[in-house]
């Protein structure tokens, strides 16, 4: 037993230079060498200043805005009570309430509500009502971003047309129809749609 | 559920499945020592570490080692975790962990589980992540592969005393398989978006005027070895679900192909080194039919929807979307989680809470399997070794034959010990979940009412147990009842299941090869892979029929009816 204290030691000690310190450094230089943009989080520009991650979803609120996916994310208040904090990616996660949750089939309902509500009646899209498992998603379904498209055309005083178009170009879709899905990052969306102005 | 569903599935299937041949010979290789195109790096670290390359094990020893490898591991761990506001990349200022948590976090990673009681972005630092954690999803990876190499020469020759060298093996594993595939998939991750840095978190202003936090560090390595070693332990709170851990489609099917390949490859390369490939391709079949179907099960449970939910006014396609990532759907999110449940890696892409009753008991019953579907890095072939000598063992006592299983007499020793490890998980599970609940402490901690909270709470020690570390989020597992309790449920799970292991193939490995008679009761074919599928859902699964069916099975006709807590 003695005898492997040795090799034990010098073992983990090695590794966890060489893995823990050296490889991570290394990766590090040339990841800011080779993608600087992604390893630094994709962060979008505005006049050289970073306004959001390509990668992480925001919270947008209000008719001229396309509307991301709910948040399940909170956080606590200076008091200390919990309170909800959508989209605060300064940490991540769902929900975490099961298919039978009377809190989570309540919150869905008046989510459906206020959707018809705020697009008009028609289908409800899954993603458009439900918490995500990040709760960062970035993207909408295409049909979730297609029905909200005349109604923040309405509050933008745009053409409905327009907008639809511009959330058929930003569109992602399924690549070879299997990998993927059809989808449009709502942040993308909402950055092209703040530089539009009526004809 | 769509054409295109079962389309990925059978995509995610094929290019996993059609890896792992070139794969398993090249390992089987690296076992038989006769890869050796990294020497000189290897003698390097021999002369440093004070290893005896050409030494020879016993099983005794080999075990010996490899608890020493894992305490040392497992103290140096919990040091780095205590200390960490203390050391090096810490842009964050975060505090050291508690002594409960640590343990916990210990125990976790040294068991390769990776469950996380932790809340990564507010209390790891980037440091601990890179030479606390992700060393140990090397290490504990490659110590696993080792057993299951120790126990594959057992079955190579007869009289044999010794296994092999453990640190030999570990190195090995670790230069010639981990390392390079973590490094080619770290660049594919690196360019898809995942981040790799050492700055503080970035502080943005929002597009409508507020202000947005978003953490980041040293991602895309950690991501890499996370998913080839089976482990799971996310950078992030929500894992393979957080944007910057899996950002496309693209990276999530590299990530199931990275959790899946080793433990096809390890089957392929036993048919190999036993000089038998027909009995390896029969455990590499009944791994991927149990997988196959548990994939086609749970995207078909999901796609399903929730009534409740489709009753309240939502399309009912594509389907439960609750816990769900938008760029992934359905069958890209149902396709991960049983990738990672059937093997022992606890990452998830979406939140398997949330899943409807059946989607996620069928995660939950592939990890009551004991995973060997594939099953984790190493411990899924000696995992399916052990169902095999009790398969093989019960078409003995029904023929009246001594069983035999590749030209080794099986015997009542062998049985006993295969029997232990499979007895000591159930127990611990079982046991550890029905006390939790019967304390105040256990009841305080689920976040779900009715039946769901029973399947919160037996996943989770399930989970720990089988060394998943897949969670049903919502249960609060940083309390000192599951702290302590799920901990030393890991290391049980681990070591109980590793030593017997490690008996049998000391026992075996000194016992005469017998050459094939007419006798023999073949091994190798569709009867017997058959027999093997039927022993690992009998022995492996009827046990947890009862709870299982009080939770989840109970749950899904509730949600039938309706029915809301």
């Amino acid at each position: 037993m003695l005898r492997e204290i040795r090799p034990a030691f010098s073992l983990v000690l090695f590794f966890t230079i060489i893995l823990g310190v050296a490889l991570p450094a290394a990766f590090t230089g040339f990841a800011q060498a080779v993608f600087p943009f992604q390893a630094n989080g994709s962060l979008l520009k505005v006049d050289g200043k970073p306004i959001g991650s390509a990668l992480i979803g925001q919270n947008f609120t209000g008719p001229d805005w396309f509307t991301p996916r709910p948040s399940a994310l909170t956080g606590t208040d200076a008091k200390g009570k919990t309170i909800p904090t959508p989209y605060d990616a300064s940490e991540s996660g769902g929900s975490s309430s099961g298919p039978t949750n009377a809190g989570m089939v309540s919150n869905v309902k008046a989510r459906i509500a206020a959707y018809l509500k705020a697009y008009g009646p028609g289908p409800v899209p899954d993603d458009a009502v439900t918490t995500s498992g990040s709760g960062l998603d970035p993207d909408i379904s295409l049909e979730n971003a297609l029905r909200q498209a005349p109604a923040v055309a309405a509050a933008r005083k745009l053409p409905a047309a327009r907008v639809t178009a511009l959330v058929e170009q930003l569109a992602d879709h399924r690549l070879l129809g299997v990998i993927g899905t059809n989808h449009v990052n709502v942040l993308k969306l909402n950055l092209v749609l703040s530089g539009m102005t009526a004809p | 559920m769509t054409i295109q569903g079962f389309g990925y599935i059978a995509l995610a299937l094929i290019l996993v499945l059609g890896s792992a041949f070139p794969l398993g010979a090249y390992m089987a290789r690296i076992f038989e020592g006769k890869m050796r195109f990294l020497a000189p790096v290897e003698g390097g670290i021999y002369r440093m570490c004070g290893i005896d390359p050409a030494r020879q094990m016993g099983w005794m020893s080999y075990a010996i080692a490899l608890l020493m490898l894992s305490v040392v591991h497992f103290g140096l761990l919990y040091a780095i975790l205590r200390l960490q506001y203390y050391l090096p990349f810490n842009p964050q200022h975060i505090a050291g962990m508690a002594p409960m948590l640590a343990f916990n976090t210990a125990a976790s990673f040294t068991t390769n589980t990776n469950w996380q009681a932790y809340s990564p972005e507010s209390q790891i630092s980037n440091g601990a992540q890179m030479f606390g954690l992700a060393v140990h999803m090397f290490i504990s990876a490659a110590a696993g592969i080792a057993v299951a190499a120790a126990l594959m020469r057992a079955f190579v020759s007869g009289g044999l005393k010794t296994l092999g060298n453990v640190y030999v093996d570990i190195t090995r594993v670790t230069l010639y398989v981990l390392v390079p595939i973590a490094v080619v998939a770290t660049i594919l991750l690196l360019a898809s978006g995942v981040p790799m840095t050492f700055d503080a978190f970035a502080n943005i202003h929002t597009l409508t005027g507020g202000a947005q936090t978003i953490a980041r560090g040293p991602v895309a390595l950690q991501e890499a070895i996370k998913e080839l070693g089976t482990n799971g332990g996310g950078f992030f709170n929500a894992n393979s679900a957080h944007p910057f851990e899996n950002p496309t489609a693209l990276t999530n099917l590299l990530e199931i192909w990275l959790l899946l390949v080793i433990g096809f490859a390890l089957p392929i390369a036993f048919g190999r080194m036993i000089g038998r490939k027909r009995e390896g391709i029969a455990l590499f079949a009944a791994m991927a039919l149990i997988l196959g179907f548990a994939m086609v099960g749970d995207y078909a449970a999901e796609a399903a929807n929730n009534p409740i939910l489709v009753h309240a006014g939502i399309m009912a396609q594509p389907g439960n979307m609750v816990g769900k990532e938008m760029r992934f759907g359905i069958v890209q999110s149902t396709t991960f989680n049983t990738a990672a449940t059937g093997t022992s890696t606890g990452a998830v892409n979406s939140v398997t809470d949330s899943y409807t009753p059946l989607g996620g008991l069928i995660p939950m019953f592939l990890m009551q399997l004991d995973e060997v579907a594939p099953g984790g890095v190493g411990s899924g072939l000696y995992g399916i070794v052990l169902f095999a000598l009790l398969a093989v063992f019960v078409a003995g006592l029904m023929v009246g034959r001594t069983p035999e299983y590749l030209g080794k007499k099986i015997q009542s020793k062998e049985i006993k010990l295969a029997m232990l490890a499979v007895l000591i998980q159930t127990m611990c599970i079982l046991a550890g979940a029905g006390f939790s609940l019967l304390t105040k402490s256990g009841l305080g901690s689920l976040d779900n009412a009715g039946p769901h909270g029973l399947s919160e709470m037996l996943y989770a020690w399930t989970s720990a147990t089988e060394n998943n570390g897949s969670a049903f989020a919502g249960l609060s597992a940083n309390t000192p009842l599951l702290d302590y309790g799920l901990g030393l449920a890991m290391l049980f799970g681990r070591f109980a299941v590793l030593i017997p292991v490690l008996a049998i193939a000391g026992s075996l490995a000194l016992k005469p090869k017998l050459p094939q008679s007419s006798g023999t009761f073949p091994t190798d074919g569709p009867l017997f892979v058959g027999l093997l599928i039927g022993v690992i859902i009998i022995l492996g699964g009827l046990q947890f029929m009862p709870a299982d069916t009080l939770g989840p099975l109970a749950e899904h006709y509730l949600m039938l009816k309706g029915s809301v807590f």
